[in-house]
């Protein structure tokens, strides 16, 4: 940022005095990507995007002008075109936003990094990637073997003409591999946690992991045990839902669910309103009493953490749903102050040419007290699902479909069986109130995804999600196009 | 001229071009480089009226270009090496050189250590291309006005407006450059009534006409109307349905997700490998095929090559051709035909069938008639079943008359289905269904559909 211009000074020009605030926020992020597959390279990516979006509110209309010129001139510029679009806005505003809509925040926020991404070049990372593939192809039934790892360095600071001087620095890594394994005409594909799930913020240690070979090896194995599994059964049973699975159950049929925004009606046009009425906070039975959802930017390793959001919030640990109450929504202060209800620091954009919205952070699904093996042993028939393949949910945040990589069949107590293509699909209410058992510690997995889009214009922001295992009773489960 | 808006000229592409590969060694160092541009200056207003008539929820504008560059060099073996680096471009000529010089530094320092890329290839000299468009937009100042005075006082009006120039270039060091360049509008925007049954639409194009988005406007209110009946709850099972050209176009947006692909094929992701071995077959009335010949997209792909104007992708019902980039003709040894990097569909039109718009109803008889589907995913990509939901206007249809509209249920069908043995016929003619995406930057194009009368779609839930 061009530290000679600041808010301050320019909420003082008199070509800006109706502004009631003038804020900067500067992006800088770096991507790089590398991917290999059946033993050769595929891609190797770094990108960068750099750049500010200065936002100005005038008669209660905040506006914004975003540019990658971040000179003297440029920015002045861009905080005129922010002023003229506010000015002309304010007519039709939505609501009377005040500065109270932007907190002064002073304060500092870096990723814990053990071992830095850097200390691995690019060849070795590329020839790590390569020697992946090639272990996941021990048989000639697996038809393609890929992997992939992105490590994201991002600095926000934001400024603002209250005072606002604030930096935060992440470190986000996110690895996968994959196995495509067929015989004649069955495909089945077998992933490490499905959906880049292995999304965190950290630095190396979350790629070269001590049980990264024997995570390869259970991916290989268990896309060639798929192809001579049963096709998931149709009927209606118990459904053990293991972590990397309710990452997003929670995401679909909460997080987005409870969004202030989609309740404001803000996303209609595109990502959808929802069920939940303004009425319904406090009053709402969402789920069952073992149903604990929290608000969490504090779990250091989990993606989506931080220590203030977009508008200069301070982040932190909310429940959202206690006992199956619903209490709080997903919402930033603009958000807040059109429902009047709290909400939490959410208030987030994708990059410097977005601006920011309602967004889900860490979204968790607390412990409860039961072990995998008593949830097992609970359940006369069932079927245990892991690792999404596909997700989709109606416009109101009810109607969910998801498919699962893996499912075992459970009888008597015991996982027997492994089951192909398996699918389930509920309602979300009714869902959540047919929760049964929550796992415990040593069944909590954090999990995040670096892919949730939403907004208009649109955005793709990280999210993280941890969650124990879960048992859901009497629910529709089904399987594949040819079962 | 601005610096923001000085990157979006040819000739700012074509300095910094020249300036980079005069920078290149590719007798010594066996260097090649291709660059890509991607730029747009941006208008963007939301407007929500779910708090009592239309407001502008957020406004404002986004400058922004992106410079890639993909470095290839050749080793003492004839192996090829690839790496990419893309930075952001500010418009200030000597900053963005020197950025670029960096970045090319760095992948220069990278690029020969990494494994043998054993699907890339050197960059030649091809044909060029050259298209700009230009457009008559509302000037930024005006927007707000006349996107909101049209509206009758009270009516619930949600959507986004989008407006302004977009490049995309292209360059290689054997001396081969593309630009494209359009100046568009969409304005994408949904009528809500107060018992939550909504009508979407879109006015978009490159010439914005006052009375056009009045007609617009005017039709999806009379739309709207036929929603405030109370909605009828379906029981899940097999239905007769129509499905309007947004929703053929909605389910043709999935061919691009792993499917009409030559590697999705080739890899075992895609279902028209069913197609291919005979094992599955599409009705001989579906025809897609991909045609640039309206110029809304750029023709050239990011290694230069262009799409031939047209090309049939399924051709009454079989599958005439796939779509196959550079890297993937390589390793399977067949012919590039100038598609994306992900195989994806970037002009799709489906052919028109031998239905009157007129007699839609009525060839319907009894059924529903769906006007948008949500949320579309593969629930069993191998074997081509979708799900996904119905949204906004949807209606039960009882002997050739709408009755009511439809509370949303969720459908799970396969293509094979849909585009097979359940497709009576599409319509006679089709409807431009604009592209207004905007991650990461403003899309381009659209997609020509008919719409389709189905004997049968399947509703699970």
């Amino acid at each position: 940022m061009d530290n000679s211009l600041r808010p301050e000074e320019l909420i003082k020009n008199p070509d800006f005095s109706k502004a009631q605030y003038i804020g900067f926020r500067e992006v800088c992020e770096t991507s790089t990507v590398r991917s290999a597959r059946d033993g050769k390279p595929e891609a190797n990516e770094i990108w960068q995007s750099h750049g500010m979006m200065v936002e100005v509110l005038i008669e209660g209309q905040f506006a914004y002008a975003a540019t990658p010129n971040r000179t003297r001139e440029a920015v002045t510029q861009a905080t005129q075109k922010a002023y003229e679009q506010a000015l002309i806005a304010s007519k039709f505003k939505i609501h009377p936003f005040t500065p109270a809509q932007r907190p002064r925040i002073n304060t500092a926020y870096s990723t814990q990094i053990r071992r830095i991404f850097s200390e691995k070049s690019a060849s070795d990372l590329a020839g790590l990637l390569v020697r992946i593939t090639e272990r996941i192809k021990k048989s000639p039934k697996i038809i393609r073997a890929t992997s992939f790892v992105q490590n994201v360095e991002t600095q926000v600071t934001l400024r603002g003409s209250n005072g606002t001087d604030a930096t935060q620095k992440f470190n986000f890594i996110t690895m996968d591999f994959e196995a495509t394994a067929q015989e004649g005409s069955l495909v089945q594909k077998r992933s490490d946690g499905g959906m880049r799930g292995r999304s965190f913020q950290g630095g190396w240690e979350y790629l070269d992991t001590p049980d990264l070979w024997e995570r390869v090896d259970k991916v290989a194995d268990q896309a060639i045990e798929l192809l001579s599994a049963t096709p998931c059964p149709s009927e209606k049973t118990s459904l053990v839902i293991m972590p990397d699975q309710m990452m997003l159950q929670i995401h679909e049929s909460i997080g987005h669910a409870l969004e202030l925004d989609r309740i404001l009606g803000d996303e209609r046009n595109y990502a959808g309103w929802s069920f939940v009425k303004p009425s319904d906070f406090g009053t709402l039975q969402y789920g069952s009493k073992h149903m604990n959802i929290t608000f969490d930017p504090t779990i250091p390793h989990e993606f989506a953490s931080y220590a203030f959001d977009d508008s200069g919030a301070a982040a932190k640990k909310e429940f959202l749903i206690k006992e199956g109450k619903l209490l709080r929504g997903l919402g930033g202060m603009e958000s807040q102050a059109r429902l009047g209800l709290p909400g939490v620091a959410n208030f987030r954009s994708s990059m410097w040419n977005r601006a920011p919205i309602d967004r889900m952070a860490n979204l968790n699904l607390e412990p409860g007290t039961s072990s995998l093996e008593e949830i097992i042993s609970s359940i006369e028939h069932g079927v245990l699902m892991e690792s999404n393949r596909s997700w989709s949910i109606d416009d109101f945040r009810n109607k969910f479909q998801f498919g699962c990589e893996y499912a075992k069949l459970i009888e008597n107590g015991k996982v027997t069986k492994t089951l192909r293509d398996p699918n389930y699909r509920g309602i979300s209410v009714p869902f959540w109130n047919s929760l049964s058992r929550v796992g415990n510690d040593a069944t909590f997995g954090v999990y995040g995804t670096p892919n949730c889009g939403k907004g208009e214009p649109n955005q793709i922001i990280r999210v993280g999600h941890a969650s124990p295992v879960c048992l859901f009773d009497n629910i529709e489960v089904f399987g594949g196009a040819n079962s | 001229m601005s610096a923001q808006l000085l990157i979006l000229e040819k000739h700012y592409f074509a300095l910094l071009s020249r300036e980079l590969f005069d920078e290149l060694d590719p007798v010594n160092s066996g260097e090649h480089l291709l660059l890509g541009l991607t730029g747009e200056s941006s208008q963007f207003v939301r407007i929500n009226g779910a708090q009592g008539g239309a407001k502008v929820r957020q406004t404002g504008v986004v400058e922004d270009a992106s410079l890639e560059l993909t470095l290839v060099t050749k080793d003492s073996s004839g192996g090829l090496h690839k790496g990419v680096s893309t930075l952001t471009l500010t418009g200030e000529k000597d900053l963005d050189r020197k950025r670029a010089l960096m970045a090319l530094e760095q992948l220069r320092k990278e690029v020969p250590t990494l494994p043998v890329d054993a699907y890339a290839e050197l960059p030649v000299m091809k044909p060029s291309s050259l298209v700009e468009t230009k457009g008559e937009l509302l000037h930024s100042t005006h927007v707000v006005d006349e996107l909101i005075s049209p509206l009758k006082p009270g009516v619930d009006l949600v959507g986004i407006y989008a407006a302004g120039p977009v490049v995309r270039g292209m360059a290689n060091s054997a001396g081969l450059l593309h630009w494209f360049k359009t100046e568009t509008f969409s304005f994408d925007y949904s009528l809500y009534t107060s018992g939550q049954r909504a009508v979407k639409s879109t006015y978009a194009g490159t010439k914005w006409k006052s009375e056009d988005y009045r007609a617009n406007l005017e039709a999806a209110q009379t739309k709207l109307e036929l929603l405030l009946k109370p909605a009828i709850k379906l029981s899940a099972g097999p239905i007769r349905a129509y499905l309007s050209p947004a929703c053929i176009a909605d389910l043709i947006g999935m061919f691009s997700w792993g499917c009409v692909g030559e590697a999705a094929i080739r890899q075992g992701d895609s279902p028209l490998r069913l197609l291919r071995d005979g094992s599955k077959k599409f009705s001989g009335k579906f025809n897609l095929v991909e045609d640039f010949s309206a110029g809304e997209v750029p023709r050239f792909n990011t290694e230069g090559d262009l799409a031939p104007e047209s090309l049939p992708l399924i051709q009454g019902g079989e599958l005439a051709n796939t779509l196959i980039n550079q890297r993937t003709a390589i390793e399977y040894k067949v012919a590039a035909n100038g598609a994306s990097s992900n195989e994806g569909l970037r002009a799709p039109h489906v052919l028109p069938g031998t239905l009157r718009e007129a007699d839609i109803l009525k060839r319907l008889g009894t059924g529903v008639y769906l006007s948008n589907l949500h949320y579309l995913n593969w629930s069993d990509q191998s074997g081509g079943r979708i799900t996904g939901m119905t949204r906004y206007a949807c209606f039960k249809v009882e002997n050739g008359e709408i009755i009511a509209p439809i509370e949303n249920m969720r459908f799970d069908d396969t293509i094979f289905s849909i585009f097979g043995q359940a497709l009576e016929d599409f319509t006679d003619s089709t409807q431009t269904l604009a592209e207004t995406g905007t991650y990461h930057m403003r899309a381009l194009g659209s997609t020509h559909a008919p719409g389709a009368i189905l004997s049968e779609f399947k509703f699970t839930l």
